[in-house]
């Protein structure tokens, strides 16, 4: 265990801001919070389906900034690994969120908040092989 | 109204994961890593709260007919368990493990992530584009 950087506290602040955000989509717009299916929709380009969307990608990408220049620093986001790598992991990303119907906040957050078995056994399911994936990695010096 | 209230949320939403640090990959690898020796358990209480919170929420918000700002709800109703659903979570978790980035956090990482990010999110996309233009069709055209 790795103590030093152990932030329960922020963790739990932020996952209950991350319901906060996506009980207000529902309770406005009546959808999922969904990013994958969000950003999904997006991509077939129904000029009538469009703006909220935007507008929420939007919000997430300027959220962090925004938080940066309050803090007086930038959040630190470290990534390390090849270019094969990122491509790799990016197309897998993509494609298996489109066909699993749902990423960490659609099936993790909404998916299990509305109690769905569906949603559960995806949630199991990525961390499962996201868990096993990752040890791989450092077992194969790819991160 | 509705693009107004859509960016509120995304707005709180990008704040939840730049707290939570879910936008660093390295926090969310050193969580995945369980088996590293320096487990980072932190991640765990993002999804424990965030569905907590939801939870609660949902029950309360779904008694309504319908939405503030749009005529009725969009929710999903598929409830079976697939190929597809075993399939893509199988698909994503291994892109999840080997870069450490989901969805959301890719986002929100895009302004502060440098070149990486912007490689892996142009993936991202290609990788939607190939289900939607590629898989979809193969699939219609194979049940039709």
């Amino acid at each position: 265990m790795d103590w030093n950087n152990f932030t329960p506290i922020a963790a739990a602040l932020g996952g209950a801001l991350i319901g906060a955000a996506s009980l207000m989509l529902l309770l406005f717009n009546g959808r999922t919070a969904g990013v994958s299916g969000i950003a999904g929709g997006v991509l077939r380009f129904n000029l009538r389906d469009l703006d909220w969307r935007l507008a929420f990608l939007g919000g997430l990408i300027v959220a962090p900034v925004g938080w940066g220049l309050l803090r007086g620093g930038m959040p630190v986001v470290e990534i390390t690994g090849s270019i094969g790598l990122l491509i790799a992991g990016g197309l897998l990303v993509g494609f298996g969120t489109r066909l699993g119907s749902g990423c960490t906040s659609g099936h993790g957050i909404c998916g299990m908040g509305r109690i769905s078995l569906r949603s559960a056994v995806a949630v199991l399911t990525f961390l499962v092989v996201g868990v096993a994936t990752a040890t791989l990695a450092r077992l194969g010096g790819l991160s | 109204m509705r693009a107004l209230f859509a960016a509120l949320a995304g707005l709180i939403f990008g704040v939840g994961l730049t707290i939570s640090e879910m936008v660093n990959p390295a926090k969310v690898l050193a969580f995945l890593d369980v088996f590293s020796g320096a487990w980072d358990p932190s991640l765990m209480f993002v999804m424990g709260a965030g569905v907590v919170v939801y939870a609660v929420g949902y029950q309360l918000i779904i008694r309504r007919n319908t939405p503030l700002v749009v005529p009725s709800f969009s929710l999903p109703t598929a409830n079976q368990i697939d190929p597809p659903l075993i399939g893509g979570a199988v698909l994503f978790g291994a892109g999840w493990g080997l870069v450490g980035l989901c969805p959301g956090p890719a986002f929100s990482a895009l302004a502060l992530g440098g070149a990486p990010v912007l490689i892996f999110m142009a993936a991202v996309v290609a990788g939607m584009l190939a289900f939607e233009w590629l898989w979809t069709p193969l699939q219609n055209r194979a049940s039709a």
